[in-house]
């Protein structure tokens, strides 16, 4: 039982900083630019595809992600500047629609290149293997994902918290007039943060691209998980996104392990079994829905 | 934007499409095209459930995104139903849009605390759970759905033929559109606009807002859950994909392509989108990409909609 609880929180911990990765560069374009990019998903699958595209071709993993990597930041360089910039000063309604819209495009555009078939995409040999960790065996691969995540979202806090750059971001964040009016180019500033956070996208599409699919449809779901997580975790606050990926991450993970034993042991048998999996899957959005039932800001409000 | 009134001409043209409309299937079944019947019911359903959705979104200025979670409800109640030996159309329907409408109530008196972007992801996510609750529920057919084998009757009369299902949804569109067009000119929907173009005021004036809001929302969610009820009739089932959040989209999609905000808004939206989706399909089997860049024009290029022809707003 330990063993699984520890599996289980080590495969949350991976999920959380995934999903950190992905949150990062959405909270920072919702909160500086208010801008709702439901593409944002889309980002994360056409990455994932990238990179599984650009390993098939270099027949290396590493080099597919470097590549991948490149191709998703300038994909969102193209898309900063043709159509984002235009949506900043809409209102949320059309960001929705043309953000959705992007969806549609994105998706029907990866079946015509790649076909409906998910892609296949092997994580690097040396990895493929398990390791022993305090008595039990757990894939290699999955423990570099935890240690890129945990190096990324360092170097990011850093970056953030601590760089002229990432002071700019953060004063955007909180009052955009104002560091206009001190002279920060807010307008390259955006288009900075946008091709970070559609490399960061990628980074997290490549890195799961093994142990998930890839394929069509695959950014929707995690688009949503990354849209809890900066709700509960404050719009625009980078700290907020952490740990509310962590949350999710391990609430998410650790209630469809655990969750149905749980109610086993307390429920009638039957009375378990369909309630377990229901309460497992809807767990994170009651947790958000009560989050901003009594913090309607989220738990780290960036504007005060 | 200020308050809806319509155009002048606008009686003139409503009475002549539902004089078409009525017309319709006796035309189809002339030229042979009876299949496009219930391609007709279905656009009819949909413009139901996007002026359901219109209401809460463009007179009630709230930016819900998860609006099919009362629409797929109707539909699981009108197969619950049909599961539970309930055949009359009469209960069946008024029992739809009474659980999608309390629902929606319960949605919106927690969503409505919240403001703005909060207020779009929260019923995101309370749609969210209901999609995963039914396809988590073996009891409810999980993955699959609900089936239902044989379509409701309504007051006694059969609904098995297409024609006889398509003039109920057609009775039911007109009833709402009227009521619809009733609350516009209403001091209900009047207030409710102008909370939408200034809370504040409407506060210090005394307007209890947050009843209204809600009241409103559980409105839209009644009315959807009506057109869920119909369309699980149509397609003999009630499918967890109508919950999907991508669904929620597809309505606001409709509404926006009609015109946010116009009484036809809604109406328009579907017409215009399924009819796109029918004929571009049948010879670009890729049209959403055509569909993506065509709302992305939309967006960038006319705001206000199709519908914004039929009505206008005055200050």
């Amino acid at each position: 039982m330990t063993q699984l609880v520890l599996e289980q929180a080590l495969n949350g911990l991976q999920f959380g900083l995934m999903l950190f990765l992905l949150a990062a560069g959405l909270t920072l374009v919702f909160g500086i630019m208010d801008c709702i990019n439901l593409a944002h998903g889309s980002l994360y699958m056409v990455g994932a595809y990238f990179v599984a595209a650009a390993a098939q071709a270099a027949d290396s993993f590493w080099i597919g992600l470097g590549a991948g990597i490149a191709g998703a930041a300038l994909l969102g360089l193209l898309l900063e500047l043709s159509l984002f910039r235009q949506l900043y000063r809409r209102d949320h309604l059309s960001q929705v629609l043309a953000t959705f819209a992007l969806i549609l495009i994105a998706n029907e555009s990866v079946r015509v290149i790649w076909g409906p078939a998910p892609l296949m995409l092997n994580p690097p040999e040396s990895l493929a293997g398990p390791v022993e960790i305090a008595g039990f065996f757990y894939p290699a691969y999955r423990l570099v994902i935890i240690g890129v995540g945990l190096v990324v979202a360092a170097l990011l806090y850093l970056l953030v918290a601590k760089s002229r750059v990432g002071m700019w971001v953060r004063a955007g964040a909180a009052n955009r007039e104002m560091t206009e009016a001190l002279g920060i180019n807010v307008r390259g500033l955006f288009t900075a943060v946008f091709v970070f956070g559609a490399a960061l996208c990628a980074l997290a599409g490549g890195l799961l691209g093994p142990l998930l699919a890839v394929q069509v449809g695959m950014g929707e779901s995690v688009l949503i998980l990354a849209f809890v997580v900066i709700i509960i975790g404050g719009i625009g606050s980078i700290r907020g996104a952490l740990v509310g990926a962590l949350i999710v991450g391990t609430v998410d993970t650790l209630g469809r392990a655990l969750l149905p034993t749980l109610l086993r042991a307390t429920l009638p048998a039957d009375a378990a079994a369909t309630l377990g999996p229901a309460l497992a899957s809807i767990l994170i959005y009651l947790l958000m829905a009560a989050i901003l039932f009594f913090k309607p800001q989220g738990l780290f409000p960036a504007r005060a | 934007m200020a308050f809806y009134r319509p155009a002048r001409w606008q009686n003139a043209a409503v009475s002549v499409s539902l004089a078409m409309l009525i017309a319709l299937p006796e035309l189809l079944t002339a030229l042979d095209q009876s299949y496009y019947t219930g391609f007709a019911t279905r656009v009819l359903i949909f413009a139901l459930a996007a002026s359901s959705l219109n209401l809460v979104l463009g007179f009630g200025g709230m930016v819900s995104l998860g609006h099919a979670a009362f629409f797929g409800i109707g539909a699981y109640v009108a197969a619950i139903c049909y599961d539970a030996g309930i055949h009359e159309g009469l209960l069946v329907l008024p029992l739809a849009a009474l659980v999608a409408g309390l629902f929606a109530l319960l949605v919106g008196a927690i969503s409505l605390r919240t403001r703005g972007v909060y207020f779009i992801m929260i019923t995101l996510a309370f749609a969210q759970m209901t999609y995963y609750l039914f396809i988590s529920s073996s009891a409810w057919g999980g993955d699959d759905g609900m089936p239902i084998y044989e379509r409701m009757q309504f007051a006694g009369f059969s609904l098995l033929a297409d024609e006889a299902l398509y003039y109920l949804a057609l009775g039911v569109l007109a009833l709402c559109m009227l009521l619809f067009a009733r609350q516009a000119q209403a001091r209900f929907g009047r207030t409710v606009q102008a909370i939408r173009e200034n809370e504040t005021r409407m506060e210090a004036l005394g307007y209890p807002v947050f009843r209204y809001r809600l009241v409103c929302f559980a409105l839209g969610g009644a009315v959807a859950g009506l057109a869920g009820a119909l369309l699980a009739n149509l397609t003999g089932m009630a499918s967890p994909n109508l919950l999907q959040w991508t669904q929620s989209g597809t309505l606001l999609v409709m509404v926006i392509i009609g015109g946010v905000g116009y009484l036809w808004g809604g109406l328009v939206g579907a017409v215009v989108l399924l009819l796109l989706e029918e004929f571009l399909l049948a010879w670009f089997e890729h049209w959403h990409i055509a569909l993506g860049l065509l709302l992305i024009g939309i967006v960038l290029f006319a705001p206000r909609g199709v519908a914004a022809l039929f009505g206008k707003h005055h200050g």
